[in-house]
């Protein structure tokens, strides 16, 4: 069974979604961060495919994935790291990248790596909903393959029900209007969104990101979904403490 | 304008043949979809048509001449005119284009403007009608390029913007989009973003080149009363995003006989490693929201160009340029740094008009199109070189002798 279909049938509240970017602060640092996460508790792992112009993200993951390149990492080298990693580690990953770079890497071959690896699943935001259906989407159900789009609070009620539709894996709730990588707490706004959502009777599980970045927030986030994507946050840990703090961090949020 | 709807204009989706759409991420669809649904019909409006061409005529100063280059044809053997747009206000075509986007802007209720700026013309261009408009105007320039072009940086702080540096990547025009881009995303709310080029996801592809298509529009009645010629062979224009050539092509697209001319950057050469030949070392991809030609690595990693000129210094480029030139209804050359520096100072010689170095790379492949004396040829004179004369004073010869 796929990792994500059987973590969001057996948990449902609570839910620690870890963002970190394959190759940073070093190269071959992935295959220890995701052992490390899980076994520190984290639920499941997005793991950043590092890109030279990565739109949606702030300074924080954009600086990780310049580092991440310089390093020397590319597609190949995570595929390998990952299917490495697998060996021995059973949590969810999902890869989170952008579109020009599944292409050029050829989308069947891209797949077919995902699958040979034990990648779970995948995040792609600027990749569209309709580009999706007509091209992707039967390639990764033929593959097991499980898919998450985004919604923010200006996205339309109908669309939000598209997203959701197309949601295999989980729904990712962006908290606020903002790249990656800013902290403030949750506003009225945003409980009127949350509410939104909730109204709605959505059926993909379903995980709030952008702005997480310690237990009070991840706990307020979780009032409201499944659970909580910690990013920013965590790179700053890595590049403040290296591996060192990862167990720590993990256990502080739980 | 003139609707017309055929194989050169995009679709529904904003697709020019296989090239196009729009590859965002959520956060900037609600603005993007926005502005989709609705600047067809604003821009059909009376009062916007009336507005935008009353602007044009009285503040850029259109119709600018079409210009006979006597002693240029002469030179080249072939009959050779010069659409200046180096005569609009601001010193460049771009102005069309901001005074359209600042016109639709007010009419979507935005009071905050961002824009991205290579050579920044677009910069001051945007800077310009903000002041004409009095609305707060922010635009994100690459730190490379703030220190090449040190007077437009000047121009646009004197016109009250606020110039931010994209400091990630290779520090230039792209970076400087990525940068203003993710305001967007941060800023949904009141903030319209005037991208310059007909680059980024639908609309702006169609709605940047709607706007430059005055440039043709003028074109064709100008070419007609000074030579009684529906048409001109060849329309030769320089190409970094393509704003400036889309203008210059539009209203000729389907005027098959008319052959379309695109003039890459090549920087050091082609094949050098620091060029910004895009249809020449590009291949299908994604960048800034649409799919089109763009310089990457093989995993999709976008590779940094390099042009002497600001405005040309971009790995993509338009997806209708993308599709023309798959299509083969345009033709490409590239020239070198070296063959525009040289190319720039000719044309001043020769004519008395000082290019910018970004048009000083259309004018340097005149030679080698291997014209016959009876062509028909115009260049679109995308701006002046005013701005590039801190470049031009490195390469002026007489300038060691005279110190």
């Amino acid at each position: 069974m796929n990792r994500l279909t059987k973590l969001f049938s057996e948990k449902k509240s609570n839910i620690l979604n870890i963002y970190f970017t394959a190759g940073f602060p070093e190269l071959n640092d992935t295959g220890k961060i995701i052992e490390t996460l899980a076994e520190s508790g984290a639920d499941l792992i997005e793991l950043g495919m590092p890109y030279s112009d990565p739109l949606a993200d702030g300074t924080t993951i954009q600086d990780s994935s310049s580092i991440a390149l310089k390093n020397g990492m590319e597609l190949d080298t995570l595929f390998k790291q990952v299917t490495e990693i697998r060996k021995t580690v059973d949590i969810p990953i999902m890869l989170m990248g952008y579109f020009n770079q599944v292409m050029q890497f050829g989308e069947t071959k891209f797949f077919d790596n995902c699958v040979n690896a034990g990648i779970d699943g995948l995040i792609i935001p600027d990749l569209p909903m309709d580009y999706y259906q007509i091209h992707i989407q039967s390639l990764l159900e033929e593959r097991d393959i499980k898919m998450t789009f985004l919604v923010t609070p200006q996205t339309s009620d109908e669309r939000i029900k598209q997203a959701d539709k197309l949601s295999s894996a989980f729904l990712y709730i962006v908290a606020k209007s903002s790249i990656t990588g800013k902290t403030t707490d949750i506003s009225n706004n945003q409980l009127n969104y949350f509410d939104r959502l909730k109204a709605m009777n959505l059926t993909a599980p379903q995980l709030i990101g952008f702005g997480i970045h310690d237990k009070t927030s991840f706990d307020q986030a979780c009032k409201f979904a499944n659970g909580a994507i910690i990013g920013s946050e965590f790179i700053r840990l890595l590049k403040r403490e290296g591996l060192s703090g990862i167990k720590e961090f993990i256990e502080s949020i739980k | 304008m003139n609707e017309q709807q055929n194989k050169y204009h995009p679709n529904q989706s904003g697709y020019f043949g296989e090239f196009g759409g729009a590859f965002i991420p959520e956060m900037l669809h609600a603005n993007v979809e926005n502005l989709r649904s609705r600047y067809e019909e604003i821009i059909k409006e009376e009062s916007f048509q009336k507005e935008y061409n009353a602007l044009l005529k009285d503040y850029v100063g259109r119709p600018t001449p079409l210009y006979f280059a006597k002693r240029l044809s002469e030179e080249i053997g072939a009959q050779i005119y010069l659409k200046r747009e180096d005569l609009c206000h601001t010193g460049a075509h771009k102005v069309n284009n901001t005074i359209g986007q600042i016109l639709l802007a007010q009419r979507l209720g935005k009071t905050r403007i961002i824009a991205e700026t290579g050579a920044g013309q677009h910069g001051v261009a945007t800077a310009t009608v903000c002041a004409l408009m009095g609305l707060e105007c922010i635009v994100y320039m690459g730190e490379v390029d703030i220190a090449r072009q040190a007077p437009n940086v000047q121009r646009m702080k004197m016109l009250g913007a606020t110039v931010r540096p994209a400091l990630s990547g290779s520090k230039t025009l792209k970076d400087a989009t990525n940068e203003a881009i993710r305001d967007w995303i941060d800023n949904p709310e009141d903030t319209h973003y005037i991208i310059g080029s007909v680059v980024g996801p639908h609309p702006y592809p169609d709605m940047v080149a709607r706007f430059q298509a005055i440039i043709s529009e003028e074109m064709k009645w100008q070419l007609k009363e000074k030579t009684g010629k529906e048409n001109p062979d060849y329309i030769v224009a320089c190409v970094g995003g393509g704003s400036n050539a889309a203008g210059a092509f539009y209203h000729y697209l389907n005027d098959e006989d008319v052959q379309l001319v695109l003039v890459e950057a090549a920087g050091e050469g082609v094949d050098s490693g620091k060029s910004a030949a895009t249809s020449i070392l590009g291949s299908q991809g994604v960048i800034h929201g649409s799919m089109t030609l763009l310089m990457q690595d093989e995993y999709g990693q976008i590779v940094e160009p390099h042009s002497i000129s600001a405005g040309l210094d971009y790995p993509g480029i338009g997806p209708l340029h993308a599709h023309l030139i798959k299509s083969k209804r345009a033709s490409v050359y590239a020239a070198t740094d070296a063959e525009a520096i040289q190319s720039a100072f000719h044309i001043t010689k020769i004519e008395g008009i000082i290019p910018a170095l970004e048009t000083a790379h259309a004018f340097a492949i005149l030679p080698k199109m291997n014209l016959k004396s009876e062509d028909v040829v115009i260049v679109n004179l995308s701006g002046r070189g005013d701005k590039d004369l801190n470049t031009y004073m490195q390469f002026q010869p007489n300038n060691k002798t005279d110190e």
